[in-house]
């Protein structure tokens, strides 16, 4: 049962709620305890900006069976205007649209579905600006 | 730390193996190792298993195989880190001796993939679950990142992507125990099925069962044994995050840069002294950055040598003379301990057609998830 | 003065023509096109439900409110498409939004008219003092039977409404309900697609609803037809709502600005509300709205706004109706629209 772990992650998940490092301004998303570049263990809470680039992307065209009807996906690397990374889908559009550097914007969708019984699973989603 | 020496080596043929169970094809190797080196008895074992629990819903293995090898009762240590768990049990083993705890240590690795899990979906715990994997991207996607980001960073192309798989193919045509013993043409990879952009079916190491184990000893019993001795230079080992993205350069793997600037300190050696390597090529592109980051070649260039043959045998540094992960097969935990006794053999002179004439240094880089853990061995031929 | 202090509307991007239905069930596009005075619909993607759309309508909703959304009491979702049969919808919306656990949720269901039904009890909220500012949404990813005439119609999309009694866009003039006991259209328990009374869900349903409605509303507070710039009411095709407001006394002037099923379909729940926000895209200070949806069932909500000066501040801060429905959009063919519709039969 995914419940527990799913509703851990809401507030990264929902609201892409990160740590910053109130020392060297690092941004830890998720948050963590310690800082990787400082060692301080004072963390500010903040959301990240839902607006950012695309560092790199694939599609992928052989998904888990949980994706596998939803190839080809659009997948990439995503910098946030504070300058954190995540991983996240880029949708609604030809994944020949997708490139490195576009700018996206992240939305809320749902991710993954557990079948027709189980729970769905919401988070941030990209799609293309402009 | 005393000097360390691997005096044998074992393997099963990897492919389908439809026939073995996890316990038969590790004791299979681990049996031919023991014959190999000519010793009667180990001290203790160690295992590389990625997944046994994903894929045959087993774990506690490490005790399950010292059982069936005959040897319960010794100390038997699974270890685990991801595809690099492999190359980790071989580096424990050598620090065990090296240590002076034990005299003679089995290091083996096994993985059985075929048994009806859903394979994509058991890798991808290698990456990061509530991060990564959760949205869908797959270990070809990973690497899809990194190659995406090195062809739009050095202008690498899809043909040199596919020269990787066309070179481990013409080794592995030469390699027995290859799991897809025969040659491939760049054609055949570049229409290959799309598995993730830009990166297809035949840039993708497979779906392997396996395993791989090899004796290591003090110099003082191998030198009693009699039979070719190659001794351990260096082992390196480290790591990075696990999600790519917390990675602040998508065309670098720096995990496999530290654990050969660690590797080459130890042996006090420079990259240019390496006769031959096995690298870990689950995908092409991770061979091209892997050769950059072991300082082969300059950065960005790592297509261009592929594609002009410094890196075939034959060439300036022959990568990957076994057939490579993509060729010989991949059996997750398996793999890095092969790569282990590809170098062996090589400086045995053992290597059959693939031979590197003369070679008497050798290194193996073995790495997990998408760089996040990467174990890199220096090894020498005595004899 | 109490009403409608932010607003905002979602439809998905993609789309598919009634002709690519109709070629599939080998019916004639022209008759149907004709009979329905719809064009094209809009479909989810495989990733919305009523939750997404429900969540991206009320952060433009909260934009044009300019309100820190903690400060919203009550948060109601309608729709006949609720992902979970139990489990409430709302739950994800609050925390996607940043609102609560100070906050009163709940999902609505009445047909098409759960939405207006949502900003029905959210305006009482306010209007009785209760709490500062409650939203009500409507959204659906509409139901129709492969090859029934619902399919030709049933769409996606949504509005979102937050209620408050401070810079008001939309003050609330009047409501009114009308109900009775009609089974027109209706889904039971576990069944996927609804049913229909077919012509039954005309006369004795959506019109008698809909007008009796909208005459005792105008009644009420002592308006004519001639007294509103624009009147909206539930299109579940684009004849109904033109005849019901021709009917009443309205112009098709008055009615078109609303009218926003040719190019977007039924989306249900979410019908009257977005037609609504369509008219917010050109609306002026001192104008004045009917609204009246339908849920089958039966009944229908009405509402007289009157438009403040405040909707030219706002107006800008979220997209407008027309972006949404006519900018960057998708179409598909009638097999991916099965696909995103789950009306492939699968084994999972």
């Amino acid at each position: 049962m995914i419940t527990p772990r799913y509703t851990r992650e809401i507030p990264q998940r929902y609201h892409l709620e990160a740590g910053k490092c109130t020392e060297c301004n690092f941004i830890a998303f998720p948050p963590r305890l310690i800082c990787p570049e400082c060692g301080s263990r004072e963390f500010e809470q903040i959301s990240l900006s839902p607006s950012g680039k695309i560092v790199t992307y694939t599609v992928v065209c052989v998904a888990a069976e949980e994706f596998s009807t939803e190839t080809p996906l659009p997948i990439a690397i995503i910098e946030t205007d504070e300058g954190a990374r995540l991983t996240a889908q880029v949708v609604d559009c030809d994944p020949e649209e997708v490139e490195i550097g576009k700018r996206v914007r992240l939305i809320f969708r749902c991710i993954q579905k557990e079948g027709l019984a189980g729970i769905r699973q919401y988070g941030y989603k990209a799609v293309l600006e402009g | 730390m005393r000097e360390v020496a691997i005096v044998g080596v074992g393997m099963t043929r990897f492919g389908e193996l439809w026939e073995s169970p996890l316990r038969n094809m590790f004791t299979e190797a681990a049996l031919t190792a023991i014959d190999d080196a000519g010793v009667d008895h180990i001290d203790s074992m160690y295992v590389g298993a990625m997944s046994s629990g994903l894929f045959v819903h087993q774990e506690h293995i490490a005790s399950l195989l010292a059982d069936y090898l005959g040897v319960a009762g010794i100390p038997s240590t699974r270890v685990e880190s991801a595809c690099a768990s492999g190359g980790l049990a071989v580096r424990q083993a050598v620090i065990e001796v090296g240590a002076g705890v034990s005299d003679i240590v089995l290091a083996g690795g096994v993985e059985k993939m075929t048994d009806g899990v859903d394979a994509i979906d058991a890798l991808a715990t290698a990456a990061d679950q509530e991060y990564e994997a959760f949205h869908g991207i797959t270990f070809p996607g990973l690497y899809a990142f990194i190659a995406n980001a090195h062809m739009h960073r050095y202008g690498t192309t899809r043909e040199q992507l596919a020269d990787v798989a066309v070179k481990n193919h013409d080794h592995g045509s030469l390699n027995p125990k290859a799991q897809f013993p025969f040659k491939i043409t760049r054609e055949a990879v570049m229409n290959s099925t799309m598995v993730a952009w830009p990166l297809r079916l035949l840039d993708c190491s497979p779906v392997t069962d396996g395993a791989a184990a090899v004796i290591v000893t003090s110099m003082d019993v191998a030198e009693k044994l009699g039979r070719p001795i190659v001794k351990v230079l260096a082992s390196g080992h480290a790591t990075d995050g696990l999600a790519l993205h917390s990675r602040t350069d998508p065309t670098t793997i720096p995990a496999v840069g530290r654990a050969a600037e660690i590797a080459f300190k130890q042996a006090g050696l420079t990259p240019e002294k390496i006769e031959l390597a096995e690298v870990h090529d689950c995908f092409t592109i991770a061979e091209l950055v892997v050769t950059e980051e072991l300082g082969f070649v300059e950065r960005g260039r790592s297509g261009e040598a592929v594609s002009s043959g410094e890196t075939r045998l034959g060439g300036r540094i022959p990568v990957n003379t076994s057939g490579g992960l993509k060729a010989k097969g991949h059996p997750v935990g398996a793999s890095g301990v092969a790569q282990i006794i590809e170098v062996v053999e090589q400086l045995r002179g053992s290597a059959g057609d693939r031979q590197v004439e003369g070679a008497r240094i050798g290194l193996t880089q073995n790495m997990g998830g998408s760089g996040a853990s990467c174990v890199v061995h220096i090894l020498e031929g005595v004899s | 003065m109490t009403g409608i202090v932010g607003y905002g509307a979602y439809l998905p991007r993609y789309r598919i023509k009634i002709e690519e239905i109709a070629s599939q069930w080998g019916k004639d596009p022209t008759t149907i096109k004709n009979g329905l005075l719809v064009h094209e619909k809009t479909v989810p993607g495989m990733d919305e439900d009523t939750i997404t759309i429900s969540v991206q309508a009320a952060k433009y909703a909260v934009q044009r409110a300019r309100i820190d959304p903690q400060e919203i009491g009550a948060v109601y979702i309608g729709s006949e498409s609720h992902p979970y049969v139990v489990k409430p919808s709302g739950t994800v919306l609050i925390d996607a939004l940043g609102i609560g656990p100070d906050v009163h949720v709940a999902d609505y269901e009445f047909a098409c008219k759960a939405g207006t039904e949502a900003v029905f009890v959210a305006y009482s909220h306010v209007k009785s003092g209760v709490m500062r500012y409650a939203m009500g949404i409507g959204a659906d990813t509409s139901q129709g039977a492969p090859g029934d005439a619902l399919e030709f119609t049933a769409s996606a999309g949504g509005s979102a409404f937050i209620i408050g009694s401070e810079k008001v866009v939309l003050e609330i003039e009047a409501t009114y309900s009308y109900t009775s006991d009609t089974a027109d259209f209706w889904r039971r328990e576990g069944r996927v697609y609804p049913e229909h009374g077919g012509r039954f869900t005309g006369e004795p349903a959506y019109f008698r609803h809909v007008l009796g409605a909208g005459r005792e509303i105008m009644e009420r507070a002592g308006l004519e037809a001639k007294d509103f710039d624009y009147a909206v009411f539930h299109m579940p095709n684009g004849k109904f709502p033109m005849k019901a407001g021709r009917t009443l006394g309205f112009e098709k002037e008055q009615i078109e600005p609303g009218w926003v099923v040719p190019w977007m379909g039924n989306t249900y729940s979410g019908s009257s509300p977005t037609g609504l926000v369509a008219i917010l895209d050109v609306a002026r200070p001192g104008e004045r709205i009917l609204l009246v949806s339908f849920g089958s069932g039966a009944g229908s909500d009405a509402f007289v706004f009157k438009v403040t000066e405040e909707i030219e501040a706002v107006r800008d801060l979220a997209p407008s109706f027309k972006s949404l429905l006519e900018e960057n959009k998708i179409y598909l063919n009638y097999g991916e629209y099965a696909k995103f519709r789950g009306k492939i039969l699968m084994n999972t």
